[in-house]
């Protein structure tokens, strides 16, 4: 097994109004590369800003947080932006895509970042459209799509780069039982061929079934982590 | 990348069609205006200069402090000889004399009796020398009405109104009554040759244009001229060189007290043309940055709209792993995109706009007439090389500037609080 993020008593606090707000408590934590892990917990317990910190979205106030052997809390803009850029992908509640870029494009533009040549490029987002399965809607704008349709061209976008880390907030918030079936389904399966780490923030059920590890969380605090055998994908 | 840009700017009408026709709008005033100005300005500066002040003009030092009331008994004698002395001094420009008079013009009936009597502006030109670029310069052959030039001497144009209110025709002998270079009474007779309609109030109430030298013989000016006239042989004025003649010319009097030497003036220094010149500059300046303020601040205001719909954008991107530097250069770069469209669109209306302009012109009539000036009844555009490139200024200069401003925010904020902005 191969540590990739290790969290060092990561406490975390928002400046409000006068005073502070601490979101996160003395967090230890540490994930393997491949693992397919959830922090679960009720609204405002921290699973957002948890996520984005691992993301390197934000900083954290104590403690020492490592991804890939960076710390963030000492990345600039520009090498926080470089370890998004290459190493990790994001998925959200809401898939925000480019509303006038088509299918192809949308994909393709992660890739413009990274300046990868042209024909290279475009073996890359017909793979990563194959992969969620819509090489069909490749000349398709966002406002063509339905919603799960939406969530995998925002994971194709995500995983086109073959990033080391996945980022999950609330991916399935938006969709039917149906549609957060079939993408998490798409997700084990790119986590055992690509070996891609998978990090959620959820308090969807559907999602807990598919999850080896469940880190739960409470006012900002780790109150249980287990891992366990998921029954979800032979269920669904 | 820039490909990539493009394509989201035409696909984004909100991004693209507002603000290109924003910048349509602006950039056809700025070009369509400052052509107009120009031509205004430049049509009144050769007006000037064509009928009155000359590229530069000689005159006596006494006859300068009183030019408006036109005092032939102190004008320039030897003329002759000055020219001769002009064309070998300053040979890139043509030297011609002009003498302008008061009088009287009367119309006498079958009886050789008074039928009529009417004040005339008279001018004296040279109509008749083989060759002469006079008639040309003041436009006189496009402005006959009835009749023809003058073609031998004795024979006199008058304004077409004079002659319609005194039914004077072509061919009908009219007297000039003046005064001689020595205050004496000086009358003439002329042979109507024809009559010119200038489109200038000031020329056309009563106006009578004859040769040089029957005005010499009438007024008893022998070798004399109320002014000496000098053209750039090119037609340009040119400010700069017209001084250094200038300079040159009056050095070689500088010595000399005597109030019937001769001095030279520039166009710039006559009847207030300096002031007109530098508020035209001054006038379209002021225009070109109102433009560009107003501009700006609309093009702000859709650039902030605009930026508005799209945080969610810049936030995904964020997320992607792009820089902000990098977020607000695309800004930059898409409204320079966007700004270049709207400055060609717009100047091509412009020229379309100006170019009607300059052809037809917009006749204001003698609504302006006025003071020393010579004004032109129709107000012509001028299209220059610079009308191809004005509009490009104000255009894109608000457009970058409206969206620099509006997407500062984005630079300068801490990629996490941007990045709860930014509503992904
Ligand atoms: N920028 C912020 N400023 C102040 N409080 C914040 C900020 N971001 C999050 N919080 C607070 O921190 C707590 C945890 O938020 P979050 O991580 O979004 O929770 P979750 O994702 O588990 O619902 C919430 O109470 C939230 O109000
Ligand atoms: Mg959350």
């Amino acid at each position: 097994m191969e540590s990739i993020i290790q969290i060092d008593q990561l406490t975390k606090r928002f400046p409000v109004g006068a005073g502070e707000f601490t979101a996160l408590k003395d967090i230890r934590l540490e994930f393997q590369k491949g693992e397919f892990t959830g922090f679960v917990g009720p609204s405002g317990s921290g699973k957002t800003t948890l996520l984005n910190i691992i993301g390197s979205l934000d900083t954290p106030t104590e403690g020492e947080v490592t991804v890939l052997g960076q710390s963030i809390a000492h990345l600039t803009h520009k090498q926080s932006a470089k370890l998004r850029n290459q190493h990790l992908g994001f998925i959200f509640q809401t898939y925000n895509l480019f509303p006038v870029y088509t299918v192809y494009e949308n994909v393709e533009f992660a890739l413009l970042l990274q300046h990868m040549p042209a024909a290279e490029r475009h073996k890359a987002v017909l793979d990563a459209l194959e992969w969620v399965g819509l090489t069909d809607k490749i000349k398709s704008r966002p406002d063509q799509l339905s919603g799960g349709e939406g969530q995998r061209v925002a994971i194709a976008r995500a995983m086109v780069k073959r990033p080391a880390i996945m980022l999950a907030d609330e991916p399935t918030a938006n969709l039917d039982s149906k549609n957060s079936h079939h993408i998490l389904q798409t997700m084990v399966r790119l986590n055992q061929e690509l070996k891609t780490t998978f990090l959620f923030a959820t308090h969807d059920e559907k999602v807990m079934g598919y999850l080896r590890r469940i880190i739960s969380l409470e006012d900002g605090r780790v109150v249980k982590d287990e891992a366990l055998a998921p029954q979800g994908q032979a269920g669904a | 990348m820039i490909q990539f840009l493009f394509k989201g700017i035409i696909r984004d009408k909100n991004r693209s069609v507002l603000p290109v026709i924003v910048i349509s709008i602006g950039v056809f005033l700025t070009v369509l205006f400052s052509a107009w100005f120009k031509g205004i300005f430049s049509d009144m500066i050769n007006v000037n200069a064509n009928f009155s002040t000359g590229h530069v003009k000689i005159m006596t030092r006494a006859y300068a402090d009183n030019a408006d009331q036109m005092p032939n008994d102190l004008a320039l004698l030897g003329a002759g000889e000055l020219i001769d002395s002009l064309n070998t001094a300053f040979p890139t420009l043509e030297w011609v004399e002009r003498t302008n008079f008061g009088g009287l013009i009367d119309i006498a009936d079958a009886n050789g009796d008074t039928r009529a009597q009417g004040m005339a502006m008279g001018q004296a030109i040279d109509f008749l020398t083989p060759g002469t670029r006079e008639p040309e310069r003041m436009n006189i052959p496009a402005s006959i009405v009835k009749g023809g030039l003058p073609t031998q001497a004795g024979e006199a144009l008058i304004s077409n109104d004079f002659a319609e209110r005194f039914h004077v025709k072509i061919g009908d002998p009219v007297t000039l009554f003046g005064s001689t270079m020595n205050g004496g009474m000086a009358f003439a007779n002329f042979t109507v040759a024809g009559t010119v309609r200038f489109g200038m109030r000031a020329l056309d109430r009563g106006a009578i244009l004859i040769d040089i030298t029957d005005a010499q013989a009438a007024l008893d000016m022998a070798d004399a001229a109320g002014e000496i006239l000098g053209f750039f042989k090119d037609g340009q004025y040119d400010a700069e060189q017209a001084l250094q003649v200038k300079t040159a010319f009056n050095a070689k009097y500088e010595a000399d007290t005597d109030e019937f030497a001769p001095l030279m003036l520039r166009l710039n220094d006559q009847k207030g043309l300096d002031e007109y010149l530098k508020m035209a500059n001054y006038i379209s300046g002021i225009m070109t940055f109102i433009f560009i303020l107003a501009m700006s601040i609309v093009l702000w205001n859709t650039g902030l709209l605009g930026g508005l719909r799209r945080y969610n954008e810049f936030g995904i991107r964020l997320a992607m792993g792009e820089e902000k530097k990098h977020i607000y250069r695309s800004l930059i770069i898409e409204s320079i995109l966007i700004g270049t469209i709207g400055s060609v669109v717009g100047t091509l209306l412009g020229l379309v706009a100006a170019f009607y302009l300059q052809e037809y012109g917009i006749n204001f009539g003698s609504a302006i007439q006025g003071g020393g000036m010579m004004m032109p009844e129709v107000f012509r555009a001028d299209i220059s090389p610079e009308s191809f490139y004005i509009g490009f200024i104000p255009g894109l200069l608000s457009m970058v500037l409206g969206n620099a401003l509006s997407g500062i925010g984005i630079y300068k904020r801490r990629t996490a609080v941007l990045f709860k902005e930014l509503s992904v």
